[in-house]
């Protein structure tokens, strides 16, 4: 890991102002991401996990504070494309086949298209995809397309790879297996990942820091090194050191009112 | 941010049709009451310098010069190829309100044929005769499609491909036909009217009737429910939304049909009638007015139907 | 399949096949008993073979008692066995009740028409078709998109021209043709522009919806991309609008040759489908003003045909296009 900073959030406020009521969505945000992390942020619906995320993704604009990414401001790392963003659909185009899919932002950066091509295959190897290339998205599974998903995201091999509940919308049991496929990609690929979650065991088993958040405000609670080691299988889960750091994050959502009503 | 949808509009926004004072109507508190105005006085901007490039080769303004004059008598020509704004509207003041309703003949009071409002009443009784009889068979139609299978297979494609064929040409030969046994007047626009108006109206209930999801058809057959229980409880009220709509664009078709109906033996009476007397005798500004006339008719029409959807929706308890 | 199967799976077929039989052949029987004028037994017949072929359908129509071969084929075989009835009854009634062919030719005189007046009638085609509903519908229609473009790329305009287009499309534009006829003088042009009047609003309403039909996360992964709003219009927003764009295409063409014909009846050089029309019902020919009709009928359903056809392999990955 780096000692480089990828991310650097400052005093970090937003406030949506909607008709006759003011929403804090993030209050007073501070946060500092080395480059090669895997940050998860965890969290119940409204503490601002979401907000968080697209505003480094320069997908909302803040109130008040500042945010650099890789030393730039947000707008300019989105306009020179330093992050690949998957959502928590996979957001694929039907007309396209998944090869057209993952050449999308390709297509869009003006990249020649033989080396389009070859990027394509390559990413979707890497996810497992290989021979899906002429496939339909409806043709795939839930999980298969959101794993052409991350491919799109990789394909044009940005720096960090923001994600936002990627996995929610799956059953258990793909998502063990993503999770597990995504630890790989990451370790190969080096890059700074900013993985939004509201899973527990998700965010402990895949996470080098845990930045737990509470609602109404949003505001960070607790800021967590995970320190699991390298080699995680899915069998960690059920080690003292795994509960202990998630018995921490439940402490922390607790403190942040998260449970109640 | 968009505000939040107001009742009428969100529910017609579901049912997939606007009616034109819903969405003018729901863009104002939208806040669209300055792009609508400012919109529509860059329209009327446009008509009014548009009028001298459009009536520039007509004699009075041949010895015009100066761009004033000009203009100043392209507003007011007594037959201009393009009339402004308010010449129309004062035509259709001085035809409707400005001219007695009622004329003494030998017998008696009858409505006068210089009232652009006779005229309207004419063609609107032909279009609302039509519309209910259009109303009804297409009702008793689709209940028919929706409980006899066989029936359902062998009409629906021809329903369904009738509207790729423009029916209203056979409008004259309905008048024609009717014409020869001696039915005139009202009845032959009112056919034309009833069966522009039936297929909509068809199409529509049958869509509506079949559209209660199965799990509540399912809950019917439960409680033994007959097939009449089942479409007065069940399909009757799930397709209200559809009859709705249906009446929105039957409504407009049939209004079409009656002024269609007016101009193959060049009817005497009605706003079609004056669409085609004004195009004979080349008198412009009386054919704006007509037109006019029938667009405020064809609007009242929908509004008052919006309304009768709104009163019903709301009586059935629908989401505001 | 055993035996006992095949005789119970014979029945539905057999019984089919045989009302199919007996519904033809009492048909033709009537069709020439028909030339010998009404009577009881002509009456018979109809009602016979009005009878059998109903049964047929009601047999046709209840497909899990066929065999899948004949059962996908209902969907085609029963609307054409109605079809077919009604034509028959219609010209059983007019040649058995001698009904008078300016009230209503029977069929087989429409026929004869449309074989011997095919020159006159092509030509009409060209002059309605080709020169005025063709034109019209691809002028409306881009102007209706041009438009929603605009309206799309400048918001102030889109908030303005949309309730005021909605409005407009509710009114009978219809009656804009002896306007345009005074404009554009009698011939096709007149028409021409009728069609364009009346084709635009609907391609506008349409567009406006279609252009923002595609979905929020896909939106934010192209301003993820730092795409132009040329770039995100191409490869996202037209794509996603063109199950809107189709649907007004396919109601413009109905539209388009409506309009066309009936601003016909408002006046015309010697040539039209609405001009003919008019001028032989004025001269109680109806059996020519049918005619017309027919072709007016194939011209229209071919045109919305091929547009379904074009669709299908444009929209190809919607769901109500899929499997």
């Amino acid at each position: 890991m780096n000692s480089e900073i990828a991310i650097d959030i400052r005093n970090l406020s937003l406030t949506f102002e909607t008709g006759d009521s003011a929403v804090h969505a993030l209050d007073n945000a501070n946060l500092s991401v080395a480059k090669g992390e895997f940050v998860s942020f965890i969290g119940p619906s409204g503490c601002g996990k979401t907000t968080l995320l697209r505003v480094i993704a320069d997908l909302e604009t803040p109130s008040l504070g500042s945010i650099t990414v890789n030393g730039m401001s947000a707008r300019e790392a989105r306009l020179n494309r330093h992050y690949g963003y998957v959502f928590q659909a996979p957001a694929l185009y039907p007309w396209r086949t998944v090869e057209a899919n993952v050449t999308l932002p390709l297509e869009i950066f003006g990249l020649p298209a033989a080396e389009r091509r070859t990027r394509a295959r390559t990413h979707l190897a890497m996810v497992n995809l290989a021979g899906f290339e002429n496939k339909y998205p409806w043709q795939l599974s839930g999980g298969m397309q959101q794993r052409v998903s991350i491919a799109r995201a990789l394909s044009f091999e940005p720096e960090l790879l923001l994600m936002d509940e990627p996995f929610g919308a799956l059953d258990e049991i793909s998502r063990d297996r993503l999770n597990e496929q995504l630890l790989k990609l990451w370790k190969k690929t080096g890059k700074t990942v900013v993985f939004v979650t509201h899973s527990i065991p998700e965010a402990v088993f895949l996470s080098t820091l845990i930045v737990v958040m509470s609602p109404r405000p949003g505001r960070i609670i607790d800021v967590i090194d995970c320190d699991l080691g390298d080699e995680r299988t899915l069998d960690i889960r059920e080690t003292p050191e795994f509960l202990k750091l998630a018995h921490r994050v439940r402490e922390g959502l607790r403190a942040g009112h998260s449970y109640d009503d | 941010m968009p505000a939040i949808p107001t009742t009428t509009s969100a529910r017609l926004a579901a049912t997939g049709t606007m009616t034109p004072f819903a969405q003018v109507w729901s863009g104002v508190r939208r806040g669209a009451l300055l792009p609508v105005a400012t919109i529509a006085a860059i329209i009327l901007a446009v008509w009014y310098l548009a009028c001298l490039p459009m009536n520039r080769d007509l004699p009075q303004l041949a010895h015009v010069d100066g761009l004033v004059d000009r203009y100043r008598v392209a507003w007011s020509l007594e037959r201009p190829l393009l009339p402004a704004p308010h010449q129309i509207a004062t035509e259709l003041f001085a035809s409707t309100l400005g001219t007695p309703l009622l004329r003494e003949t030998a017998d008696g009071m009858v409505l006068n044929p210089r009232n652009l409002f006779t005229h309207a009443w004419v063609t609107v009784s032909a279009t609302l005769t039509g519309f209910v009889i259009g109303l009804i068979l297409g009702i008793a139609l689709a209940i028919a499609i929706v409980h006899i299978n066989a029936l359902r297979m062998s009409l629906m494609p021809w329903i369904v491909a009738s509207q790729t064929v423009p029916i209203l040409a056979i409008a004259p030969i309905i008048i024609v036909a009717l014409g020869s046994m001696g039915i005139v007047g009202l009845l032959p626009k009112a056919v034309i009217s009833a069966y522009l108006s039936f297929f909509p109206v068809t199409i529509g209930m049958t869509k509506g009737f079949a559209s209660p999801d199965a799990m509540l058809l399912d809950l019917m057959r439960t409680y033994s429910a007959s097939p009449t229980e089942i479409f007065l409880k069940l399909r009757w009220p799930a397709a209200i939304p559809m009859l709705f709509s249906s009446l929105k664009v039957s409504i407009s078709i049939s209004l079409v049909g009656a002024i269609v109906g007016e101009l193959p033996t060049g009817a005497q009476a009605g706003i079609g009638a004056r669409l085609l007397s004004g195009s004979y005798y080349g008198q412009t500004v009386q054919i704006w007015s007509a037109l006019t006339m029938a667009a405020i008719m064809a609007s009242l029409l929908i509004a008052v139907i919006a309304l009768a959807e709104r009163l019903t929706l709301n009586a059935m308890g629908a989401r505001p | 399949m055993s035996n006992a199967q095949t005789a119970t799976a014979g029945n539905p077929v057999m019984r089919l096949v045989a009302a199919l039989a007996l519904g033809t052949a009492v048909a033709i029987a009537a069709l020439l008993l028909a030339h010998r004028g009404a009577g009881g037994l002509l009456a018979l017949a109809v009602i016979v073979a009005w009878a059998a072929l109903w049964y047929a359908n009601v047999l046709w129509s209840r497909s899990q008692s066929l065999p899948n071969m004949l059962a996908s084929l209902a969907g085609k075989g029963v609307p054409l066995v109605f079809g077919l009835t009604l034509v028959f009854l219609w010209e059983v009634a007019c040649v058995g009740l001698k009904v008078p062919s300016v009230l209503l030719p029977a069929p087989s005189l429409i026929l004869h028409k449309l074989a011997s007046s095919l020159p006159q009638l092509g030509a009409d085609f060209v002059q309605t078709f080709v020169r005025a509903a063709l034109p019209g519908w691809l002028i409306g229609s881009a102007a209706g998109f041009a438009a929603a473009l605009a309206c799309d790329r400048y918001d102030f305009l889109r908030r303005g021209l949309l309730p005021i287009g909605n409005f407009v499309s509710a009114l009978p534009i219809i009656g804009i043709a002896p306007i345009l006829v005074m404009w554009f003088g009698f011939d096709w042009q007149s028409k021409a522009a009728v069609v364009v009047v009346m084709t635009f609003f609907p391609m506008l309403v349409n567009a406006v919806v279609g252009l923002s039909a595609a979905g929020r996360i896909e939106l934010d992964l192209m301003h993820s991309y730092g795409a132009s709003w040329l770039q995100t219009l191409l490869a996202l927003r037209l794509p996603a609008a063109m199950p809107f764009l189709f649907n007004a295409l396919k109601i413009n063409a109905s539209l388009a040759l409506i309009g066309a014909i009936v601003a016909e009846f408002f006046g015309t050089p010697t040539l039209g489908m609405g001009f003919r029309i008019s001028t032989e019902v004025g001269r109680m020919s109806l059996d020519m003003v049918w005619a017309t009709i027919v072709v007016a009928a194939v011209a229209g359903s071919t045109f919305f045909g091929v547009l379904v056809l074009i669709e299908k392999k444009v929209t190809f990955w919607h769901p109500s296009n899929r499997r």
